[in-house]
């Protein structure tokens, strides 16, 4: 049976996790070692855990903190955040976290994919884009929280990350972040048929039927989201789920 | 004591943590004395077969791995890149492997993938091991996760403990007596990788 990969997407602001909107009103949704357990349980394919405020603040990733949350978790996780050294890679690695997320690092010093591939191979290095359709509507790469736009065109990018070594890309749309609208088919299938490496599609997922919809209309090797595993609808009250085998068994693999 | 082998090499941490989460003594050692006292090794491993090869070949603990493992029939448990390495040869660069098993590791056939599937492998993927392999007991519906553009190619097709799709077939397991590897992470595949190191520590 093929299996698709289902990866809930924290994001880590200070002490606590947050949720947001098209990147903005960020809403607490609680502690992130006490999340892992609960996906823990709950037998998640992966985590990425991303500190959404480290490059803008310019801070170095928390170390000891990722080291205490990698002890709890017994999926792979990957961690971005403030990466702009390689010596930082083999840190994180050394805490048990599969792979490294890079963004803002990726526009700014994309050698440093190629030094991450050659060290430690392309499987633990992952290019994350924020995509934004701008109001003439062109997608471009933004950066810093999808504050600042880089002139970048995502196919371009991407295949220039990959060129450098990445082993796969994360491509979220910052329009469609917690919007519960779906996946931005166009531009992760245009994506994904440039590239040679797995696209991980982010922004927008609402039910396993969004999963099937962009695995199979823009061939999204894997599926990641946020506000559908940390919120219960139509509130957004906060209720850490995950969809459970027999579901995902019935309405995305056996579907494929 | 189950002693995990840190060479300078990625996973060494998350192995140790499972084998702690399972109750399992263990330690994360590169000191030979540990090496020489070890019931039994786990050889982990990430990233470049050469870069890996290279780094534990620099180890000053060796060739008392060689011989704890070819003369003193210690279970020794390579995992990942940890697996490949036990392997004589691999296409990925031009460093001899350990060839405490035959056969070698070849890149992923990307001519006879299914249109759609990339390199890497990276995925939780169903496990089918053959019926006299202890390490994958009392694990129902095996499901493990890989992160690998290289597979294995065992010379002896009876070594090979297991076999997964990715495209076509290919062997997810190999074993020549105490000597047994593991292409995929246990240490990434929650109660089923617990269960098979679990295995590894009590039934070898």
């Amino acid at each position: 049976m093929k299996r698709i990969r289902v990866i809930p997407v924290l994001l880590w602001k200070g002490d606590g996790l947050v949720k947001s909107v098209t990147f903005k009103n960020h809403k607490y949704v609680g502690d992130p070692i006490n999340a892992v357990k609960i996906f823990n349980e709950k037998e998640v394919d992966e985590l990425s855990l991303i500190d959404i405020t480290a490059s803008r603040q310019g801070r170095k990733p928390n170390i000891k903190k990722i080291r205490e949350i990698a002890s709890e978790a017994f999926m792979p996780v990957s961690y971005g955040g403030g990466i702009t050294l390689i010596d930082e890679v083999k840190e994180i690695l050394f805490t048990g976290i599969e792979k490294v997320i890079i963004n803002k690092s990726a526009v700014q010093n994309p050698d440093l994919i190629s030094d991450i591939a050659e060290k430690f191979g392309s499987q633990s290095i992952m290019v994350s884009i924020d995509v934004k359709k701008n109001i003439w509507g062109k997608y471009r790469v933004y950066t810093d929280g999808g504050t600042k736009d880089t002139g970048q065109h995502p196919v371009q990018f991407a295949k220039d990350c990959v060129h450098k070594g990445a082993g796969e890309i994360l491509l979220t749309s910052i329009n469609r972040d917690g919007t519960y609208q779906g996946f931005d088919i166009e531009i992760i299938r245009e994506v994904a048929s440039a590239i040679s490496v797995p696209l991980v599609a982010c922004g927008g997922a609402a039910s396993v039927a969004d999963f099937y919809k962009v695995v199979t209309e823009a061939n999204a090797s894997a599926v990641a989201a946020g506000s559908m595993f940390v919120f219960q609808r139509p509130h957004n009250a906060v209720l850490i789920s995950y969809p459970s085998q027999q579901v995902l068994e019935q309405q995305l693999y056996s579907a494929l | 004591m189950v002693v995990i082998l840190d060479y300078g090499i990625g996973n060494v941490f998350s192995i140790y943590n499972m084998i702690k989460k399972i109750g399992i003594a263990a330690e994360v050692t590169n000191d030979v004395t540990k090496v020489m006292q070890a019931s039994k090794i786990i050889l982990p491993g990430v990233g470049h077969f050469k870069y890996c090869m290279q780094q534990l070949r620099k180890e000053i603990f060796f060739d008392t791995l060689q011989e704890r493992v070819l003369n003193n029939k210690i279970p020794v448990l390579g995992v990942c890149v940890g697996c490949q390495m036990l392997m004589e040869t691999s296409e990925e660069g031009n460093e001899k492997g350990l060839g405490w098993i035959k056969g070698s590791v070849v890149r992923f056939k990307e001519n006879e993938l299914v249109q759609g599937q990339k390199i890497p492998h990276m995925a939780w993927t169903d496990v089918t091991p053959s019926k006299d392999c202890k390490l994958y007991d009392g694990i129902e519906e095996p499901r493990f996760y890989f992160s690998h553009s290289y597979h294995l190619a065992p010379a002896i097709e009876i070594q090979a403990t297991a076999t997964s799709i990715y495209g076509y077939p290919f062997t997810a397991s190999v074993a020549n007596n105490n000597i047994m590897g593991v292409q995929f992470h246990p240490e990434k595949s929650h109660r089923f990788g617990m269960k098979l190191y679990e295995n590894f520590a009590r039934l070898y």
